[in-house]
């Protein structure tokens, strides 16, 4: 007993020593680590946002596609998106790219391609997504001008002009 | 019954004995070492202390002041939890003059330096039994280099590197001929040689190369140090058997009061070098590299060395007496100071590299050893730390003018003042003490806030583990006028010298993931588009991916038993910690660890027909279990064509007819 309360406390002075620590000194590595747990509650049913969670609030499109950002796409697809999307409709890993630019804002493509874990994590259609899917679709670590290819290749793979 | 009694009574005495010697070692510990070392859930240590795993032949890396083991770098040795020396492209570093070498006895690190101050870029480690260094990537925790040493008997003073890494060193502990000679054992005065090679370090790449050797008069380099500051410029070594015994060291080697430091000037080797008075050698040794960008070593053979010769070349080599089997050689932050510690002496000399300077201006010198000048030992001395302890080994120092000595004979640590030489406090340790550590404790500006013993004898201090026990490290807080002990943690192998830097100055640059684009391996497959089988005679290469979850081709027709077939995946993760394993069934070899954007080669010979499912090892998602394959293998000569794919693609059963 006695020593479990020696744990207790000792832990909480530690914890305590902890929360003031760092004053000030320079602060060492351990004071910076980021507080684990802050995970933020979010309301599934709250509005959602049809342009996603990322940069991406405004993605201009082309008219005609653009080649070069169409071939980029393609060669970024082969790569990195291949693997477990098809071309087709046909659902593989994750869903089949046919009709993805009528059924996602452009905006939407993009931040879930460059911030696939926030999305994953709140964002209610990719959320949805991952209940069918069952798998959590890699970060694949695109920039931002890979991410506008891919979806400039969407957008051709769905006959847009 | 009486059977039982005896052994109740013999259990009592234990616990009697333990619960004893439990109070002496608990009194050590005060209050509030718990708070010093707990390290919350989700918080990061400190420190990184890396750790030489000894006869493990790697090096493992702990996190100060928490004791956790962070991660084991395969360096010398196989690893086959991440295929080191297993997969087709890590074994050619492994590759020496006496083939593949898949041990070695690692024994010293040493972090990279700039203007005398760790800088993170790299670790180097030493290879004892077949004499080689490695250096290690502190971005990716990868070996990227191993490169063999000629004309050595046993790397053990290495790789103490120069304040800006211009040359990392490799003194030999066993004395041996040149070359490859066939000579007597006996004759060990006219033959034998101890070289010390200084290999020079390329600032931008790492990449080592061995400038020049020092052949030296045989006898044992122990330890090694360089200069720094006004000593910038020098190499000191621990020397014993300047006897040149060549049996029954114990006694043999043990004759003389002093032993030397030896004192090298490597500048003016440098001059020499330079002025082409070197002697250029035959002789062959590997020199293994690893490249990030194809995922793979490859293994050169070098066939020349540069001889110095200091009994021919003046003003290069000096010899300074110090009693009595010197082991440490530690120089101190100012640069001023050099500490030997003689194993079998009852104190601590103190050299003055001011003095030591005066004394070969003046050229005071009581002699010459096989050519080589002999300083005055009073002439270098700064001063004697008089009855320190038994047994003195190692040497750091906390910036704030203090040392620290590791006392294997009488396990403890002792803190003394470097001025004055006086101790200033003195801690056990639990038990036999080796090296020791402060964090920057070798470089200009340490973080005098912990010193970690490595001890060599465990004994009592962990539950018991049968006959082999793990060696324990303990942590002691200097920040204090009193070392207090806060903390012990087992380690792997047998930790010898270590070393530890502020987290702050490695842990932003770690490498998350290759970038698959950047992927220049000869069999990568970019995607699955590229995957593809090929047969060339009996050798089979399979360019195969792996993502969450799934390994394609997964399903593969038309090898033969004996075939030799090549696994060449590439993971096509581009997210941190998703690595991939492989493994295929009965496959005489470990798995492979494939790290995002990475691609590896598991080499398998089937020896028979049947199925052989391959998998995943590495639990990468929830699917992790489906991500699996089949290898069909039929018997030599039989018509089954070679088919793959996975999903569509794979290969259907021809209908029958």
């Amino acid at each position: 007993m006695n020593r479990k309360n020696m744990v207790v406390l000792m832990l909480s002075m530690s914890a305590f020593i902890y929360s003031c620590g760092g004053g000030g000194e320079e602060k060492s590595v351990r004071d910076q680590t980021p507080d684990p747990g802050k995970n933020e509650y979010v309301d599934p049913n709250k509005d959602v946002n049809p342009k996603g969670i990322g940069k991406f609030t405004n993605v201009e499109l082309t008219h005609p596609l653009d080649v070069n950002m169409v071939k980029g796409g393609e060669s970024v697809y082969d790569v990195k998106c291949s693997s477990c999307h098809k071309l087709t409709d046909e659902k593989l890993v994750g869903p089949g790219w046919k009709g993805v630019t009528d059924r996602r804002q452009p905006e939407w493509v993009m931040n879930f391609v460059t911030n696939v874990d926030e999305m994953l994590d709140k964002d209610a259609e990719a959320k949805a997504m991952m209940e069918v899917c069952m798998v959590r679709m890699p970060n694949q670590n695109l920039t931002d001008a890979e991410a506008r290819n891919i979806l400039e290749f969407m957008r051709k793979n769905d006959g847009k002009n | 019954m009486k059977h039982y009694k005896l052994m109740l009574c013999a259990l009592g005495a234990v616990i009697a004995g333990q619960s004893c010697k439990m109070k002496d070692t608990g009194n050590v510990v005060q209050g509030d070492a718990a708070s010093k070392v707990y390290v919350a859930p989700g918080k990061y240590d400190e420190f990184y202390n890396f750790v030489s795993g000894g006869f493990s032949g790697q090096v493992s890396v702990y996190g100060i002041p928490s004791g956790r083991l962070l991660k084991v770098i395969p360096v010398f040795s196989v690893n086959p939890e991440n295929g080191y020396g297993f997969s087709e492209e890590t074994k050619p570093m492994l590759n020496t003059t006496a083939g593949f070498v898949p041990w070695d006895d690692e024994h010293h690190l040493a972090l990279s330096q700039t203007n005398g101050e760790h800088d993170g870029r790299w670790i180097f480690a030493n290879a004892n039994n077949t004499p080689r260094v490695a250096r290690i990537n502190l971005g990716t925790f990868k070996t990227d280099e191993i490169l063999e040493i000629p004309n050595s008997g046993g790397n053990h003073s290495s790789p103490f590197i120069t304040e800006n890494t211009e040359y990392v060193i490799a003194g030999t502990r066993f004395s041996v001929p040149l070359g490859e000679a066939d000579v007597p054992i006996s004759s060990f005065k006219e033959n034998f040689k101890s070289v010390a090679s200084f290999i020079n370090v390329d600032q931008g790449t790492g990449n080592m190369k061995i400038a020049f050797q020092i052949a030296l008069p045989g006898m044992s380099l122990d330890l090694s140090r360089a200069g720094k500051g006004p000593s910038h410029g020098w190499f000191f070594f621990s020397t014993y058997n300047t006897e040149q015994a060549n049996t029954l060291l114990e006694v043999n080697a043990s004759q003389k009061d002093k032993d030397f430091i030896v004192a090298v000037n490597w500048k003016k080797a440098e001059e020499y070098v330079k002025a082409g008075k070197g002697t250029k050698m035959k002789t062959r040794y590997y020199h293994n590299k690893w490249n990030e960008e194809t995922h793979s070593a490859t293994s050169e053979l070098e066939q020349e060395v540069l001889v110095l010769d200091p009994a021919e070349l003046k003003d290069m080599v000096y010899m300074i007496p110090c009693p009595k089997s010197p082991h440490g050689c530690d120089v101190d932050p100012s640069g001023e100071y050099i500490v030997g510690s003689g194993k079998l002496a009852a104190l601590i000399p103190v050299f003055s590299f001011n003095k030591l300077m005066k004394a070969i201006n003046d050229k005071t010198f009581e002699g010459e050893y096989q050519g080589i000048p002999v300083v005055k030992y009073e002439a270098a001395l700064h001063g004697e730390v008089q009855k320190p302890g038994l047994g003195p080994l190692h040497t750091e120092f906390d910036g704030k003018g203090n040392a620290y000595t590791s006392f294997f004979l009488s396990s403890e640590v002792v803190k003394w003042s470097i001025k004055d030489v006086k101790v200033l406090d003195r801690v056990p340790t639990y038990y036999s003490i080796g090296h020791l550590c402060v964090p920057g404790g070798d470089t200009r500006k340490p973080y005098g806030k912990y010193v970690i013993a490595y001890n060599k004898i465990t004994k009592d201090r962990y539950l018991p583990t049968g006959p082999e026990l793990a060696q324990s490290a303990q942590l002691y807080d200097i920040s204090g006028d009193k070392m207090q002990l806060i903390l012990d943690f087992p380690t792997i192998g047998e930790p010898h010298y270590a070393q530890a830097i502020d987290a702050k100055v490695i842990k932003d640059r770690s490498v998350k993931i290759f970038d698959i684009n950047k992927n220049k391996h000869q069999y990568v497959a970019m995607g699955e588009k590229e995957t593809k089988v090929v047969r060339n005679g009996n050798r089979v290469d399979i360019y195969m991916t792996a993502i969450r979850s799934h390994l394609t081709p997964d399903n593969i027709e038309g090898v033969f038993v004996g075939d030799e077939v090549y696994f060449h995946v590439t993971n096509l993760e581009q997210d941190w910690d998703v690595p991939h394993g492989f493994a295929i069934k009965h496959a005489a070899n470990a798995e492979l660890l494939i790290m995002p954007g990475e691609t590896s080669t598991l080499k398998f010979v089937p020896d028979r027909t049947g199925i052989y499912p391959f998998y995943c090892t590495d639990f990468c998602s929830a699917l992790h279990q489906e991500m699996q394959g089949y290898l069909r293998v039929s018997p030599k000569g039989s018509n089954v064509p070679l088919k793959y794919g996975i999903g569509d693609t794979a290969p259907k059963a021809v209908a029958a007819k």
